[in-house]
């Protein structure tokens, strides 16, 4: 008798649990299918090539042009890399190769913490002393809202991440590699430059990417600090580079700060905005999972 | 060049008659300086930002302002304690929507459809799926979740701003995560464990249960604590699921506001920068917390 | 075979158990009303929610956001009990939603708000129009320092915008200059005008206060007085909708916030009266 309960338990929860494994990719075709759902209209009455190349997002007079965001999610995403990425890798070397056991959990803990903090506090941080502090600089149209402070708030956002996984990476690499060149002469320095890195290169790349897409996901920050303006960002004056002292609107920005108060197509278009951003996110993702494969074959 | 003896006239030595090899050293210690540099530059990133926002916010951090409510207005008003409230809630809802369904599907992905099991088929075909699943809706960014909570259960299910909602637009959020952690806690279990029990005669489910499960606890755990802090930490989700309410929920259909939201509305609708960063601090201790708490259950989960 | 089949039924049996959810109650079912809809209206409904509920202890009121659009949206679906909008309700809307029920429950006055150390102390409404389409853009051009405007406004679907277009721009659907910094709320619009030097914006004067400077449009100081006297020109109605007729708490509360009390209390906060 208790050999039969067992055997009808063990059936029964075989079902419950292969439901449960089922759940998540039912959740995922769910989110698909009702953001599409809702995204549809307008993409049928605006047109997706329309959505990409319009510069004009006026809700009030039809006109749903995601250019502008999709320039200032771009835009973020790259000031974040220029300002992360070299600190990160560097962090990445330094935790894997140069640091003594004591530095190594110091730096440790400390990148660790910087990863739970919520993306509020660092949007507050950026709003109360970033803001300011970017005002000072001497060009004109320069509110201190804009990319830069977008950028500095995202690249400590992406630290911990690239760092972590480019860790993993240069770890990973084999001793023999290593020793080869150091028994050939090399100094420390030259085997990370000549042969640690170029054998974790995959990995790393595929932590930038993460980092990455991690920018390019994040909102309630980029609302702080961004400008939220509808414009394309341009340099202010002659000097190409104060391009990052522009203000902009993030794609991630314009759906929450609109979102409440849309209706009709308006709405529809806010769904299809979020398409838009979840399909930019998968190609990167993917290239990121690509080169992950390729780094284990 | 200077009369210069042949041995230092050699393949080695560069114009200012250094060996290449002191030039190679001297890169190695600029290049070494820098890297401790960016050791440091991380460090001090977190001491600037944490350091600011504790500094700013210890002052305004009493027990008074722990138990009062948010009174609103336009000087942002009281203290945080009914968004305290509504963090543990939600944290509370999330967790028990998101738990079993995860750890369940984790289960079944290692235990009863995986590499151990050995089947053909289409048992496989439907684990790299659902693993196919699991990895995208981890690479979703959070206001997509949003987005997706606001048309299924704000709108369409006409659970309106509420913790439910936000509950469940959360717990598709931290279901990955629970997944991943539970498999890769699984896993690290020896299969000599299962191959001894199941040698003893039991079901496969006596062997999960009673054995493979609590060798694998701790590793769960911390998909759990992760999962929490992620919960307390999350803003997007929420700021469209759950409305901004300040008062205190007292069903699951009210709304509500999460301690993180809290900061975003006082830091952009109100004057109260030092509130906001008072209530950040709370925050940041919790997560201080919980990472420790992580750091406790992985050192124990190794040691076995 | 069988797991997918099992799985289809717990999935049906859970969609079935979400499907048997609440229901939207009709309006004043009960003794909670919910709230949502302009965030100009909101710290109104919050204070006149506390009155109410002070003499009435068994009723909750619980106030939102959201935006106008999507407190008549809200209110029409029954999303909410009650919707409110800081703006007269379009025609449109009243087609798309003929049982909608609109309550006036005061006007309010916008401000044309500007950092306070900006030194400008009253502006015509050709300049402010000017500001905002972009043709003006330092403060030397209306009679302050030699400094960039850094204008701050609201989103589209705005109410406060909405007003803010008809009787300043002419134009309910006009089009800000670019590089606007646009915020969510009134809150957040005082807070970014307050915070940055040399930049002006738009809020409603129930969020007046010492952080920013009202100028005088047309030389008529943003008081409630002159708004009630008609000389100030930025005016719009505080709407409270209901999709039908209002009943128990719902209609209780309504009659309250009508009636001498509560339009006494919405003079006190800094609004006009409803008629």
């Amino acid at each position: 008798m208790d050999m039969r309960r067992r055997y009808l338990v063990d059936r029964s929860v075989r079902y419950l649990l292969f439901f449960s494994a089922l759940i998540s990719l039912f959740i995922v075709f769910m989110i698909g299918l009702f953001t599409l759902r809702e995204a549809w209209p307008a993409f049928r009455e605006i047109g997706l090539l329309s959505m990409l190349t319009n510069s004009e997002w006026r809700p009030g007079r039809d006109q749903f042009g995601l250019l502008a965001m999709i320039a200032g999610s771009v835009w973020a995403a790259i000031g974040s890399m220029i300002l992360g990425v070299p600190l990160a890798l560097a962090g990445a070397i330094f935790l894997a190769e140069v640091a003594p056991v004591w530095m190594r959990g110091i730096v440790r803990s400390s990148v660790e913490l910087l990863a739970g903090i919520p993306s509020v506090v660092y949007g507050l941080f950026g709003m109360v002393v970033l803001l300011p502090v970017i005002r000072k600089i001497p060009v004109a149209g320069n509110t201190g809202f804009g990319i830069l402070a977008a950028s500095i708030v995202l690249a400590v956002m992406i630290l911990p991440t690239i760092t972590n996984i480019a860790e993993d990476a240069i770890r990973a690499v084999p001793r023999e590699y290593k020793e080869g060149s150091l028994a050939l002469g090399a100094t420390h320095w030259q085997t990370i430059m000549g042969v640690t890195l170029p054998a974790a290169r995959s990995g790393i790349v595929a932590a930038v990417i993460l980092g990455v897409g991690r920018a390019v996901g994040e909102t309630m920050a980029m609302i702080m600090v961004i400008g939220n303006s509808i414009v394309l960002p341009r340099p202010l004056n002659s000097n190409p580079l104060t391009l990052f002292l522009s203000q902009a609107r993030t794609l991630t920005g314009n759906i929450a700060v609109e979102i409440s108060y849309a209706t009709g197509l308006h709405e529809d278009a806010l769904f299809a905005t979020g398409v838009v951003l979840f399909v930019l996110i998968m190609i990167i993702n993917s290239s990121a999972n690509l080169l992950i494969r390729e780094r284990r074959r | 060049m200077s009369e210069q003896p042949d041995a230092v006239r050699s393949p080695e030595h560069g114009p200012w008659g250094r060996t290449n090899l002191a030039r190679r050293h001297l890169t190695e210690r600029a290049a070494f300086v820098l890297l401790w540099v960016a050791g440091g530059a991380a460090v001090a990133a977190l001491l600037a930002v944490v350091g600011y926002v504790l500094v700013q916010g210890i002052s305004v951090v009493s027990l008074d302002f722990l138990i009062s409510p948010p009174r609103g207005g336009l000087a942002g008003e009281g203290g945080i304690s009914t968004t305290v409230i509504t963090t543990v809630y939600l944290v509370a809802l999330t967790i028990s929507l998101a738990a079993p369904l995860g750890i369940g599907a984790g289960v079944f992905l290692v235990e009863y459809a995986g590499e151990m099991q050995g089947y053909s088929g289409l048992i496989p075909r439907v684990v790299t799926v659902a693993r196919f699943g699991v990895e995208t809706l981890a690479g979703v960014p959070s206001i997509i979740f949003g987005l997706f909570g606001y048309a299924l259960f704000v709108s369409a299910l006409h659970f309106g701003f509420s913790l439910l909602s936000a509950g469940l637009a959360g717990a598709c959020l931290i279901l990955p995560v629970i997944i991943r952690t539970t498999e890769e806690a699984l896993r690290a279990v020896p299969r000599s464990y299962r191959e001894g029990s199941l040698a003893l005669g039991t079901t496969q489910w006596q062997t999960v249960s009673s054995v493979v499960l609590p060798a694998a606890l701790p590793g769960i755990m911390t998909g759990i604590v992760l999962s929490v802090g992620r919960i307390i930490s999350e803003t997007a989700v929420f700021y469209v699921t759950l409305g901004g309410s300040s008062r205190a929920p007292t069903s699951l259909l009210d709304p509500g506001r999460t301690m993180a939201l809290h900061v975003f509305y006082l830091a952009t609708e109100t004057n109260a920068f030092q509130k906001a960063m008072a209530t950040g601090t709370i925050l940041i201790v919790s997560i201080v917390v919980i990472n420790a708490i992580i750091n406790l259950l992985t050192r124990r989960f190794t040691m076995r | 075979m069988r797991y997918v089949l099992v799985s289809i039924l717990l999935s049906a049996s859970m969609l079935l158990a979400a499907c048997g959810s609440p229901a939207t109650p009709a309006p004043g079912a009960g003794s909670e009303i919910t709230v949502a809809g302009s965030t100009s209206v909101q710290p109104l409904a919050e204070v006149l929610a506390e009155a109410y509920m002070g003499a009435h202890p068994e009723i909750r009121i619980t106030v939102q956001g959201g935006g106008s659009s999507v407190g008549v949206k809200s209110a029409a679906e029954g999303t909410v009990d009650i919707g409110t909008a800081s703006r007269t309700v379009k025609d449109e809307e009243l087609g798309e939603f003929p049982d909608l029920q609109v309550f006036t429950i005061a006007r309010d006055g916008i401000a044309i708000v500007v950092h306070p150390d900006v030194a400008v102390d009253g502006l015509a409404k050709d300049q402010v129009k000017g500001i905002y389409e972009g043709s003006i853009t330092t403060w030397s051009e209306v009679g302050g320092p030699d400094a960039a405007i850094v204008v701050v406004g609201r989103e589209e679907g705005s109410g406060t915008r909405g007003a803010f277009g008809s009787l300043i721009m002419d134009d309910e659907e006009f089009a800000m200059v670019g590089t606007a910094i646009l915020q969510p709320s009134n809150g957040a619009v005082r807070t970014t005008v307050s915070t940055t030097p040399d930049s002006i914006g738009f809020i409603s004067f129930g969020y007046l206060d010492e952080s920013v400077k009202a100028v005088a449009i047309d030389g008529v100081e943003a008081t409630a007085e002159n708004a009630l006297g008609g000389e100030y020109p930025v005016v719009r109605p505080f709407n409270m909708l209901t999709n039908g007729e209002p009943a128990g708490a719902v209609k209780d509360w309504l009659d309250f916030i009508l009636s001498e009390d509560g339009q006494a209390i919405i003079a006190d906060e800094g609004y006009i009266a409803a008629q």
